[in-house]
């Protein structure tokens, strides 16, 4: 029966399927880690400070995120709250959206699930992957998504880059590189460091209920576990008779 | 306590129950692995209905604050996530159990004389489960909930003359909108779920009618013992309750393993796309179906061919349609003289095997762009799935089979 049952799991359920990327842009790991506090506080902040003028998060309430991540409500108020007046609030963008979608064409989108939506590494490789195009309207493209609407908000770090390209054997163009053409306030390893933050603030941002659930998974399964020895030799002591 | 038993016997028939259906029902004594899917089968329907009572309690079917109310079930509503997952992933789960449920038909002829309307019975549950879970799939209106709708819903239009009304009279819309999510709403949590709990009442009424099938294809009833108790049947209680409930638990721990440490399944169970609010303007990069839909959907998309002055895509529905109708008819193509695999010769072992490959590679090109080599493969699997059903009749017949034992066997 066990075997049965492993056959079946790896028969019906080849997961991973998904995982391939959809456009070809080299996507980079991150190490996602939401036991590490201190990251995702920096990552809250960042977030806060910068995201937050813009994008919303609209499903999370400030007070949640704080109790979650170890902030007291008084932290949060003081050094949190820009944009709302309770501790109780949902993360509302600072930017009204009329305004927003006059000024970039579009509305930046929620927060909230784009962990979800995209994965890590998309999220993680994208934060990195501005230049400078004076071919588009904000100044800034990406390779990970070409043509956003949205300018490098945090080139005063990482610096100013641009995208060196090589025509491949065919003549078409390819991505070759970055080439860091004005260094910002921090290293290219300073900047990795805090986008890692941010990614990392970002797959708990799109899935709180992450961070209780494995722990609970494992004594669901281990009370499961108990419960089917016993119930096993229930079913044992009953069929004793059975021929 | 026997007072009370006796008093509520002379006007409830409490205790005839209990001995028909449970104490008193002979089950026969060889079940094995695919015989515990029944009962885990009535264990997702009622978890199913259970969980979806206390998120229809945060749950608003609005366009406006769908998206919002699912994530507010996810985030601020006291255990919300585990509620969610348990019925998300439930979902999946409960097409698991119901697919192993019907193999273990195929396997050992339980469809078969005297038990076909039990079959078909099951069938039209099976049918009401897929409306179940594709009106349960537009409620989070996320983008893929909106724009799978919007494709299989519009799939109606291909129907001559009346198809684009008919569409427009289940969306209640021209396209799909807060109508569509508000009537599907209410066919999610009272119509279809009413159904099905009948039905599957009616199910188990037609099963302990005849009694229950099993791996040997043997009619326990015909052998008796002089108390009238046929020589392999045990009582279902507490045999058999004893013994679903090592199969409960075993299932639990597979299901629970899925809800805490992957509710999302690498995208098989939750899609990606899911988590961007539906959006009319921006249509996924490829809408897929849930996994549990998809080898219907590969054989809806594999035809491309206009033939008899019908178009493809009409000829794509058509097919999709009596994919699931051959399914109803399966007791009576089956030609057999046995009704188990154990006494069945080579044609039938191999037609099984290929139909199940066929299936798989269905399911899983339903899931992939529609391009290229991969479209010959699905016109391939397709023919391959019609052909177990349409040749049954002849390959049921000619194959050869083996003496069947007059009593059941063990292992």
């Amino acid at each position: 029966m066990k075997k049965l049952l492993i056959l079946f799991v790896f028969a019906v359920l080849p997961a991973g399927a998904f995982a391939s990327s959809e456009h070809g842009a080299k996507l980079d790991p991150v190490n996602i880690d939401l036991n590490d506090k201190a990251s995702l506080q920096r990552g809250a902040r960042i977030f806060v400070n910068y995201c937050l003028s813009c994008h919303s998060a609209s499903y999370m309430r400030y007070n949640r995120m704080g109790h979650d991540l170890g902030i007291s409500d008084e932290l949060v108020k003081e050094n949190l709250l820009f944009a709302a007046d309770k501790v109780g609030d949902l993360m509302k963008a600072v930017m009204p959206k009329e305004d927003a979608k006059l000024w970039f064409g579009v509305a930046p989108p929620d927060l909230s699930l784009i962990a979800r939506a995209r994965k890590p590494a998309w999220v993680y490789t994208y934060l990195r992957s501005f230049y400078r195009d004076p071919e588009s309207h904000s100044g800034w493209n990406n390779i990970v998504f070409p043509h956003v609407a949205m300018p490098h908000v945090l080139y005063e770090w990482q610096g100013d880059q641009r995208a060196v390209f090589k025509k491949d054997a065919h003549g078409v163009e390819e991505f070759a590189g970055f080439n860091l053409e004005r260094p910002g306030s921090m290293s290219a390893k300073e900047y990795d460091a805090a986008m890692r933050d941010l990614t990392n603030f970002l797959v708990y941002l799109g899935e709180p209920a992450k961070l209780v659930r494995y722990q609970l998974g494992v004594y669901v399964l281990i009370f499961l576990a108990v419960f089917l020895i016993f119930a096993y030799l229930l079913k044992k002591e009953y069929w004793k008779d059975v021929h | 306590m026997q007072k009370l038993l006796a008093w509520i016997d002379d006007r409830f028939p409490l205790t005839k129950v209990w001995e028909e259906h449970l104490a008193k029902y002979y089950a026969p004594k060889n079940f094995n692995f695919w015989y515990y899917f029944g009962s885990l089968a009535l264990l997702m329907l009622v978890m199913q209905i259970v969980t979806g009572i206390f998120l229809t309690m945060h749950y608003k079917p609005d366009t406006g604050l769908a998206f919002a109310s699912v994530e507010y079930i996810m985030r601020d509503v006291d255990w919300g996530w585990l509620l969610r997952y348990m019925h998300s992933v439930g979902a999946s789960f409960f097409f698991i159990v119901v697919y192993m449920h019907m193999f273990r038909a195929l396997l050992y002829g339980s469809h078969r004389q005297p038990r076909e309307l039990i079959w078909l019975i099951g069938m039209v549950i099976f049918v009401a489960l897929m409306a179940e879970a594709f009106m349960g799939y537009l409620l989070p209106w996320g983008n893929m909930s909106y724009w799978g709708a919007q494709v299989i819903i519009s799939l109606f239009d291909a129907i001559p003359l009346v198809g684009p009304t008919l569409s427009e009279w289940i969306r209640g819309d021209f396209v799909v909108s807060d109508a569509t999510l508000n009537r599907f709403f209410a066919f999610h949590v009272i119509a279809v779920p009413l159904i099905l709990a009948a039905l599957v009442f009616v199910h188990i009424v037609a099963l302990h009618k005849v009694g229950s099938n099993n791996p040997d294809g043997v009619e326990i009833k015909k052998k008796k013992g002089p108390d009238g108790i046929p020589l392999d049947g045990i009582p279902f209680h507490p045999y058999y309750t004893v013994k679903d409930i090592v199969g409960v638990a075993a299932f639990l721990m597979l299901f629970s393993a899925v809800i805490f440490f992957a509710p999302e399944l690498g995208g098989w169970f939750l899609e990606p796309d899911n988590f961007t609010p539906a959006n009319i303007l921006q249509t996924p990069p490829e809408i897929v179906p849930l996994w549990y839909f998809t080898p219907f959907y590969s054989i809806l998309r594999a035809n491309t061919f206009a033939f008899f002055g019908v178009e493809a895509k009409l000829w794509g529905v058509i097919f999709m349609g009596l994919s699931i109708v051959f399914f109803f008819f399966l007791p009576w193509l089956d030609r057999s003289p046995v009704k188990s695999i154990r006494y069945r010769g080579w044609m039938y072992k191999t037609a099984l095997a290929i139909f199940v490959v066929a299936f798989f590679v269905l399911g899983y090109l339903g899931t992939q762009p529609a391009s290229g080599v991969k479209v010959v493969i699905a016109q391939l699997c397709t023919v391959l799935y019609f052909a177990f059903f349409v040749l049954m009749p002849w390959y049921t017949r000619i194959d050869k089979t083996k003496p069947v034992p007059e009593r059941v066997t063990s292992k």
